[in-house]
């Protein structure tokens, strides 16, 4: 990580495997559809030259030709349902949603279909859908949500976060490999601002394993996604004020790393939950009922929740600024837990 | 199309005695279609049908013991007591993909299909089905405009069965000729009397081979009437009687009883049709009836695939 606030100190630190979180998730497609003909990819705009909009799948179409770089009409609902389709066939396809904002299009095609197949007649469908989601970048009400509460409810689907580029390449490697549908909720803003060390070898990251980032014994921030840079940066923070804060990054929202949870919150009694979603009925609300039914005498203060107002995604830098997390919100929320 | 008469029938009876699981959908009526087109198939070809079309699920081999042990909620149904009634009746190893109730996903699903088949040079060919009533959503359009893009090895069968559910053809669409909408996606569409076994096989059949052979998907309009309720609870007094008596002159196996004696089969043989089918589901029946009901142990199994 060249993220000085990351918490590491990585002793085996090689620049030339230092790629932006973009670059990671590039070269997890790559690797994968490298070593197995059957994976391939779809979705809008993702072919050709043009390689997406935000360039992930840039140069696969030359590499592995235009058959598994497939571009698709404007058709969230069906082209998941096709990719359904190919994957009971034995296919792994791997769908671009241009953005995570649009996957409620799809919505049928994955909570209906495909998330309940293996359940009622038993055969598995294995795809992955790329959901580029997240905001802070005036993106506005449609193009910077965070819709993974929707899916970890359904049964059946697996939700990946990660919020590094090496989580980013390994659990997309993992999410292929896997025999199930699974959404894989990559952060549009750290496509180009975090980088990281990846490593070279196609190494999946085990989906359901959280990691703990930064290590600390007075308080747990348990979050994932973007705002676990979030996280370690206000950890930095509180670290020159004294507190010392452990960040646990889920990785896997579904299904979720209980022992992981568990284990920080007997290790420091206070827990801070973050994420970008709103914090209504949202990953963080199940996170603290489970740990107040499951370790409450672990507990030295209430769970306390950071998330996004219960409004839709506001475009003016104000007004998104008051509506998400951030840094500065968690480094309070934490400080405020510290002192309790 | 005996064999699926028989069991519709029996299936009524069971359902409307109060010894049925739940609700229950009849296919009087769609026997030619389901039967028709899947004896279109070949065994390496794959099928999504629908709810009316349980002559499918008989002609690809699924047994009448798993799927009237999937009516009665069964361990030994097709979903093993996961899924209602014709519903979940997928089975890979005959080429068959369970549908679910929200139409026309059926039909980006079997796409998918027929692109794996496209993507690997295999001459295999992929057809669902969907009601009239499932053309009004935006996944039929996307499909078909989907597959023409594609020109993908895909058929579409319509059973355009005159109602969804309540809702008559008049109130759904100003163009009844729901095979005229194939031009709009540069697609061959064709109307068939759906009514008619052997019409509908050929009208397939040439689909299917153009599909194999690459020249891309096809829409077929299948006319017919849902002779019965949309499910086993309604009663359907919305359908004038003289509809249901025009279609019932129209009945496919009573149609295709009479064509075949006209043709010089011995009487004696169409009997002997009638009570093997009633005989084979006699004791399908009795089979699920005795069949064990899932564990509730079980409950969690099968969420994810290991």
């Amino acid at each position: 990580m060249t993220n000085e606030n990351s918490g590491f100190n990585d002793v085996s630190y090689s620049p030339d495997r230092v790629m932006t979180y973009l670059e990671a998730i590039r070269e997890g497609l790559r690797s994968a559809m490298s070593a197995d003909e059957a994976v391939c990819v779809l979705g809008e705009d993702i072919g050709g030259d043009f390689g997406g909009a935000f360039k992930v799948t840039a140069g696969l179409a030359e590499e592995f030709g235009d058959a598994r770089v497939r571009n698709t009409p404007l058709a969230e609902l069906s082209f998941v349902g096709m990719a359904t389709g190919m994957a009971l066939m034995g296919l792994k396809p791997v769908i671009e949603m241009q953005f995570a904002d649009f996957i409620s299009t799809a919505f049928d095609s994955i909570v209906q279909f495909a998330a309940t197949n293996h359940y009622r007649w038993g055969a598995p469908v294995p795809w992955v859908i790329r959901a580029p989601s997240d905001g802070g970048i005036s993106s506005g009400p449609f193009h910077s949500q965070n819709p993974e509460a929707w899916f970890v409810h359904t049964p059946g689907l697996k939700v990946v976060a990660p919020g590094t580029p090496a989580d980013a390449k390994g659990l997309l490697l993992a999410a292929i490999a896997d025999p199930n549908p699974v959404i894989y909720f990559e952060s549009k803003p750290l496509y180009r601002s975090l980088k990281g060390e990846v490593p070279e070898a196609p190494e999946p990251v085990p989906i359901g394993v959280a990691n703990v980032i930064r290590e600390g014994s007075d308080v747990s921030i348990i979050t994932y996604g973007t705002q676990v840079q979030e996280s370690l940066t206000a950890a930095a923070e509180l670290e020159e004020e004294g507190y010392d804060v452990e960040v646990l990054d889920l990785r896997t929202v579904k299904p979720l790393d209980w022992d992981a949870v568990f284990t920080t919150v007997e290790k420091t009694g206070k827990v801070l939950v973050v994420h970008s979603a709103n914090r209504l009925v949202g990953v963080g609300g199940e996170v603290v009922a489970e740990i107040s039914e499951r370790c409450f005498d672990a507990l030295d203060a209430a769970p306390v929740r950071l998330g996004a107002l219960d409004t839709p995604a506001p475009f003016s830098p104000p007004l998104e600024e008051a509506y998400r997390p951030s840094a500065r919100k968690i480094a309070d929320a934490a400080r405020t837990l510290a002192r309790y | 199309m005996r064999l699926t008469r028989t069991f519709d029938d029996r299936m009524i009876a069971m359902w409307k005695q109060g010894r049925g699981v739940g609700g229950t959908f009849s296919g009087r009526g769609h026997e030619a279609i389901a039967v028709g087109a899947a004896s279109a198939l070949h065994a390496s070809d794959v099928i999504a049908p629908m709810h009316r079309d349980l002559g499918s699920y008989l002609v690809r081999g699924v047994t009448p013991e798993r799927i009237f042990g999937n009516l009665l909620g069964k361990a030994t149904g097709v979903s093993g007591g996961r899924d209602a009634n014709l519903h979940g009746m997928g089975d890979l190893s005959l080429g068959i993909i369970g549908f679910v109730s929200h139409l026309p996903m059926s039909l980006p699903v079997t796409l998918g299909a027929a692109i794996a088949f496209q993507q690997r040079g295999e001459p295999r060919v992929a057809l669902t089905f969907v009601g009239d009533g499932g053309t009004s959503a935006g996944g039929f359009h996307e499909t078909l405009n989907m597959a023409a893009v594609y020109d993908a090895p895909f058929v579409l069968i319509v059973e355009n069965n005159q109602y969804a559910y309540s809702t008559p053809l008049a109130q759904q669409m100003r163009d009844p000729e729901i095979a005229n909408r194939a031009s709009a996606y540069g697609l061959p569409g064709v109307a068939v009397d759906g009514n008619d076994v052997e019409a509908v096989l050929d009208v397939t059949r040439i689909a299917v081979e153009r599909a194999r052979n690459g020249g891309g998907p096809t829409l077929i309009e299948a006319k017919t009437m849902r002779m019965l309720g949309h499910a086993i609870h309604d009663g359907a007094e919305y359908v004038p009687d003289e509809l249901i008596a025009e279609w019932e002159a129209r009945d496919p196996i009573s149609r295709y009883g009479a064509k075949l004696l006209d043709l010089g089969i011995n009487p004696l043989r169409l009997a002997r049709i009638d009570s093997d089918a009633y005989t084979r589901i006699e004791t399908a029946v009795n089979a699920a009836l005795e069949a064990p009901l899932p564990d509730p142990e079980t409950v969690l199994e099968g969420v994810y695939a290991q």
